[in-house]
């Protein structure tokens, strides 16, 4: 037993005989508690420091608690032998690590801890998630660290716009975002899916929170897509034989994974108009020119208008699979491509399937033939509207000096 | 002007009453074909034109207000039927006068036809030396050489309009026996086309119609498809002249348009031309940003 504990123990005894004495008179009817001698000054609703601080402990609210259930003297965490005086000064902060030792350990290499000891006072501690006086185990439904909680009890800060300026947070409200997400939504909704869902911890972990930046991290961008995979294992296994896998695998970090496509916090069904759209956008992040080109198609002019009915890339190239068109499991391969345009155009051919998705009408390499249609028309428009904007220029001139000296302008 | 008062035929009480003579220059016919088309390619632009623009708001408004892409390409379409209606209608027209009548080089050579001749290529010079101010305004016959230019644009915009958007429209037949490439082919003609044929009738047919000086903020004779005697003489001289020469004048004659048509003409008139000019300074204003 550590030293610590014993001496804790022993003071508590002594406070407990002291309290015993106390309140012989007052509380009859009361069995004696280990902490009624504390609870003599702190188990007054308004008890406050010297400095004006309150000091109250709710003795119900501690008693519920996990540690109130397993009777633990306030002098277990309040270790400190100035709490044998009364009244005493300011003790030390409860120590978790004299119980919990590997718990605060951790912590100390989390994103929290280490803010905490760069000595920002504003990081989480212990107490910001799991409470003082009041701390319940995780599995019931009261504790901050409940799952249906997490996000609230996370939220306190990243919800908080206050504390996420003065802190500056990654990420801004990443509380609210998640709120929208489809794995917020599906919380808030009490989907059946609420109890498995992954709310903040079930990605960031809780005595392992790193920030993303650190390789050891499950939210670093090269271990995301396995942190995704522990419940997304059918898409994580689709990914790893796709082209973005398989570059990931060579170590190419810039290949996407996951989240470059869904997002972190923003993560919305697949079927959302907005994530449909913005999609096009995120594959045009690297595939620039490939991008612009479908611009140039109905396709891509109809998705920039705003409508996600219409094949976007994932379409033709398929999203978790996507191949590039030389390997014949590609969607757009030689071999499959009629097919994939049967998905939306049931009755096309060959012919139709040999159509230019991503024609450039700038470069001979699509055509010389539609390079030099692109050409021949765009001198037509250059020339038809040269020539007749200087007609029409000349004539509106003239005009306006013909009606002045006339006048009026002739009218029927 | 005054000496062609002297070859005036004597005028109806009627028409004199009404302050000057009126001419019959468009028949029932021509000025409902010409609603027809003009509403059909307004219809079209405006379906089609978004497509050009999407990352712009105003057009993503416009294709909403449209009830959606799909509705949009319904209106399209149908605006193209009515088009294509009327462009065969004038064609069989145009042959079916030419049979009727027996007089087939009056169908390519004469003032009536559509067929550029000497005396278009003689006002070209004239006119833009009367811009420049080194001659007198040349006096136009029936059909002025730009009118000439206008409804000839319209032929060849029909065929590569025309023809690449039902390549568009029916692909699956097309594809039976054209390659892929014609389709990228048809595409980008089909816009680039579309952007010279808005960009032109909204802006030039649009001015040398009805927005310059003389005639702004329209002229309503497409739609009453009568003109007054004074405009006559100050716009068809040539015109006028050999139809008294042909004594052909006092048929032409006719009553001035009701108050009701004139109303009519402006009201259909001039939303057409503010609706054309305010599509194209989106368009610019689009393609600039």
């Amino acid at each position: 037993m550590p030293a610590g504990l014993l001496r804790a123990i022993l003071a508590a005894t002594i406070l407990a005989f002291a309290a015993l004495v106390h309140a012989q008179g007052a509380t009859k009817d009361a069995a004696p508690g280990p902490n009624d001698a504390c609870l003599m000054c702190h188990g007054d609703a308004g008890a406050k420091s010297g400095g004006g601080k309150s000091i109250a402990v709710d003795a119900k609210k501690y008693a519920a608690s996990v540690h109130g259930g397993m009777s633990l003297p306030c002098t277990a965490c309040h270790d400190d032998p100035a709490v044998g005086q009364m009244p005493h000064g300011t003790v030390k902060p409860a120590q978790c690590a004299s119980c919990h030792e590997k718990a605060v350990r951790d912590y100390t290499t989390t994103v929290h801890g280490l803010a905490r000891a760069d000595g920002k006072p504003v990081a989480a501690t212990c107490a910001n998630c799991h409470g003082t006086h009041d701390i319940a185990k995780s599995s019931e439904p009261s504790s901050r660290t409940n799952h249906a909680n997490l996000e609230a009890t996370c939220g306190a800060c990243h919800g908080n716009e206050e504390i996420i300026k003065q802190a500056n947070l990654p990420g801004g409200n990443v509380a609210g975002k998640f709120h929208d997400s489809v794995h917020g939504q599906a919380m808030a909704k009490q989907t059946a899916a609420k109890d498995a869902v992954p709310t903040c911890t079930g990605c960031h972990g809780a005595h392992d929170i790193r920030a993303k930046s650190d390789s050891e991290s499950r939210v670093s961008r090269a271990k995301s897509p396995a942190m995704c995979g522990t419940c997304h294992m059918g898409t994580k296994a689709e990914w790893e034989q796709s082209q973005h896998g398989k570059l990931r695998h060579a170590n190419v970090l810039q290949a996407p994974g996951c989240i470059d496509c869904h997002s972190t916090h923003t993560i919305t069904r697949h079927g959302d108009e907005k994530f449909a759209l913005g999609v096009i956008d995120k594959c045009g992040d690297c595939h620039t020119d490939f991008a612009k080109t479908y611009r140039d198609t109905f396709h891509g002019q109809v998705t920039r208008l705003g409508f996600a009915q219409i094949a976007s890339c994932s379409s033709c190239h398929g999203a978790h699979s996507v191949l590039p068109k030389d390997n014949p499991l590609s969607k757009v391969s030689a071999q499959n491509r009629v097919a994939t345009c049967q998905q939306c155009h049931p009755k096309a051919n060959a012919n139709f399937a040999s159509y230019d998705p991503h024609a450039n009408r700038h470069s001979r390499a699509s055509g010389q033939i539609l390079f030099f249609t692109g050409k021949f028309m765009d001198l037509l428009l250059l020339g038809v509207f040269s020539v007749f904007g200087v007609h029409t220029l000349l004539w509106f001139v003239r005009s306006l000096k013909a009606m002045r000296e006339r006048g009026t302008p002739p009218k029927s | 002007m005054a000496s062609h008062a002297n070859t005036l035929p004597a005028a109806p009480a009627a028409a004199a009453a009404a302050g000057g003579r009126h001419y019959r220059r468009f028949d029932a016919l021509d000025r409902v074909m010409h609603a027809l088309l003009m509403i059909s390619f307004i219809g079209c632009a405006l379906t089609g034109l978004p497509l050009l623009v999407a990352d712009h708001g105003w057009a993503q408004w416009f294709a909403r207000f449209l009830g959606g892409f799909q509705s949009a390409q319904l209106i399209h379409r149908i605006c193209a039927g009515i088009m294509f209606v009327v462009f065969v209608g004038h064609v069989v027209r145009v042959f079916a006068t030419a049979v009727r009548t027996g007089k087939w080089l009056e169908m390519v050579w004469s003032p009536n036809s559509m067929v550029p001749n000497l005396k278009d290529v003689d006002d070209i010079v004239g006119h833009v030396k009367w811009f420049v101010g080194k001659g007198p305004r040349p006096r136009f016959d029936r059909y002025t050489y730009w009118e000439k230019f206008d409804y000839w644009a319209v032929f060849w915009g029909m065929f590569i309009i025309g023809g690449s958007g039902l390549l568009l429209w029916f692909p699956f037949f097309f594809s039976n026996f054209l390659p892929g490439w014609m389709f990228n082919i048809a595409m980008l003609v089909h816009g680039e086309e579309a952007l010279l044929a808005v960009g032109f009738i909204f802006t030039i047919h649009f001015f040398n119609g009805h927005i310059r000086p003389e005639k702004f903020p329209m002229d309503p004779v497409i739609f009453t498809g009568r003109v007054s005697e004074h405009e006559m003489l100050e716009e068809r001289g040539t015109e006028y002249d050999r139809l008294v020469k042909e004594g052909a004048l006092a048929a032409l004659e006719t009553t001035p348009a009701s108050p009701g048509l004139r109303k009519l003409a402006y009201a259909i008139g001039i939303p057409a031309v503010t609706l054309g000019v305010v599509t194209v300074v989106l368009i610019v204003y689009s393609f600039l940003t």
